[in-house]
């Protein structure tokens, strides 16, 4: 398996570039510092390349926590999750039913700027990081992506079902999944996040975004961006083949004709 | 070993399309079809997304009937004009069909008309072939002369106006039947991804009485035309010509078609025709269950455009 690694990049952001989000530890005072805790995460490459033989790879994401309580620390009371999501597309859910007693298309919901992918690595069981309603205030997690249909006047209820019905199939394709312990410490402020990347992830622009929680409260968030191309050749035809499609179909029949004359001569047997 | 195909966007095992290939190969040169109507399944249930699995059999078919057809424009068994009729109704057949087919995957009906298609076709063909060869295996039997072609009888067909001479077919026949035979194999070519030898052959021998040695020839002269429009057409309007994919299963498709010729040659006429009338009627069951058998999952995703 491919392991792509993303190393940190050196503290570039200076402090005022901090989160809106202060930290909220008024649940211990006695430890809340004068610099709040910054997380940060680089990627030394910003372009991975899918090649001919790509069948799924690791992306490996590098980062580091800052000015952080050496006490927390050692509790292990620092949480990090990072996520990587890909570039967002409108999706068509259908559902079959039974008609004539065959399993038909009928019904079908679209929803806009839905993440082709959605992969998530944490230090440990999301429940033990932070609460149900922080996950959601953060939009953390697939469960808690805002999926917004086209039709918003249409049965809330019925919405619900093929928001489920996309994040089944989503997680079924290994698009939507999550690594527990996939994020680790590797010193007091370095961590090592590593992700699946799945042998059809979507290409184009993913974000990457780390989170740090303290005690369970969320204290500061960084990003990056990830781009994800089709390597040389595979890039190449994929173009060809979207801007000149009556040349690309050409040539697919040039190549037809020239393999079926080449293939008699060569293995003719008559 | 792992390929990416660039229009699927997927990692496939490259042995197992080349031999799909060669197997597909194989078996249309022992039959003399292109082999369309077993590639295009066969891609489906390997989850390749059936509006690529199409357009990317009608680009292999293209390989193999170039490949068939000259070996039969060597032993003069291609009628050139009856074949260009055929093609002129084929052009016209497949525009509609790639026009439906466009239409049919935007209101997300594709997959099913593709697979009916399938079962209600093969299902016919396959079955009254299968008949028609046992009927000839038992009369073998019993000792009798095999009649196939009865010379005088004429249908209602050859009672249509606007007739052509075919000096290669020895015929003498209207061309709307002809043209009008050529489309509908146009129009199935578009959607199935097939070149339509399977429907081609017995519709020119049992409904224009063309002799059985020029059919196979005159046949795949035409599907190199209408499955090389085909494929121009869905790279034009769909972009589903996976040409990686394809060049997988030519490469395979073209080395299994010269062996299966041969393989062909030490088979009974009628032996062949039952053979291949149980390979259609089994891919047909195929399909047919599948659509009538609960789905993994009821839900599909779709992206809109693509």
């Amino acid at each position: 398996m491919l392991i792509i690694m993303a190393m940190p990049v050196a503290a570039q952001e200076a402090p005022e570039n901090l989160p809106a989000l202060a930290p909220a530890s008024e649940q211990q005072p006695l430890q809340q510092n004068v610099n709040p805790e910054l997380i940060q995460i680089g990627l030394s490459t910003n372009r991975v390349e899918i090649t001919a033989d790509f069948d799924g790879a690791d992306l490996t994401i590098f980062g580091s926590v800052e000015n952080l309580d050496p006490l927390v620390s050692r509790q292990g009371r620092y949480d990090v999750v990072v996520v990587l999501e890909g570039p967002p597309r409108e999706v068509v859910v259908r559902r079959k039913d039974r008609v004539l007693g065959m399993w038909i298309n009928m019904a079908s919901e679209t929803f806009v700027n839905v993440p082709t992918s959605y992969s998530v690595a944490t230090t440990r069981m999301p429940q033990d990081i932070t609460d149900a309603n922080s996950y959601k205030r953060l939009s953390l997690g697939a469960d808690n992506l805002h999926i917004e249909p086209i039709d918003r006047e249409g049965n809330p209820v019925t919405i619900e079902e093929f928001r489920q019905a996309l994040r089944d199939r989503k997680a079924a394709a290994g698009l939507f999944n999550m690594r527990v312990g996939g994020v680790e410490f590797l010193s007091q402020s370095l961590f090592r996040a590593s992700l699946p990347l799945s042998p059809s992830v979507p290409v184009g622009t993913h974000k990457a975004r780390a989170f740090l929680f303290k005690n369970g409260v969320f204290i500061s968030e960084s990003s990056d961006y990830l781009t994800i191309v089709k390597a040389g050749f595979e890039q190449t035809i994929y173009r060809f083949s979207n801007n000149h499609g009556f040349a690309y179909g050409l040539l697919a029949t040039l190549l037809a004709v020239l393999t079926g004359w080449l293939g008699r001569l060569v293995f003719r047997r008559d | 070993m792992g390929i990416y195909l660039p229009i699927a966007e997927m990692s496939v095992n490259l042995f197992v399309l080349l031999a799909m290939g060669a197997t597909v190969g194989f078996l249309s040169g022992m039959f003399g079809v292109g082999g369309g109507f077993l590639i295009t399944p066969l891609l489906i249930f390997y989850n390749i997304p059936p509006a690529i699995a199409v357009a990317t059999g009608a680009n292999q078919v293209v390989a193999s009937s170039f490949s068939g057809a000259l070996s039969h424009m060597k032993k003069g068994t291609l009628d050139f004009k009856l074949g260009t009729i055929l093609l002129a109704g084929g052009v016209v057949g497949s525009t509609v069909g790639i026009y439906v087919f466009t239409l049919l995957r935007a209101v997300g009906q594709l997959d099913l008309f593709i697979s009916l298609l399938y079962v209600v076709l093969l299902g016919i063909v396959g079955g009254l072939m299968l008949v028609e060869s046992v009927r000839a295996m038992r009369r073998a039997r019993d000792g009798a002369v095999p009649t196939l072609k009865k010379s005088g009888q004429h249908n209602w067909i050859h009672r249509l106006p606007l007739k052509m001479r075919f000096r290669t077919s020895k015929l003498f026949v209207s061309v709307i039947p002809v043209i009008a035979i050529g489309a509908g194999i146009g129009f199935l070519s578009s959607i199935m991804g097939v070149g339509g030898g399977f429907i081609m052959v017995p519709a020119l021998i049992y409904l224009l009485k063309v002799p059985t040695n020029v059919v196979i020839g005159t046949s795949l002269f035409q599907i190199i035309f209408v499955s090389a429009y085909t494929t121009i057409v869905h790279a034009t309007t769909n972009f589903t010509v996976d040409i990686v994919l394809a060049f997988a299963l030519m490469l395979g498709g073209v080395a299994g078609a010269q062996y299966g010729a041969k393989a062909g040659q030490r088979l009974r006429g009628e032996q062949l025709r039952a053979l291949l009338a149980l390979l259609v009627l089994a891919v047909a069951i195929r399909l047919g269950f599948d659509l009538f058998v609960r789905p993994q999952s009821i839900y599909s995703l779709a992206t809109p455009g693509y």
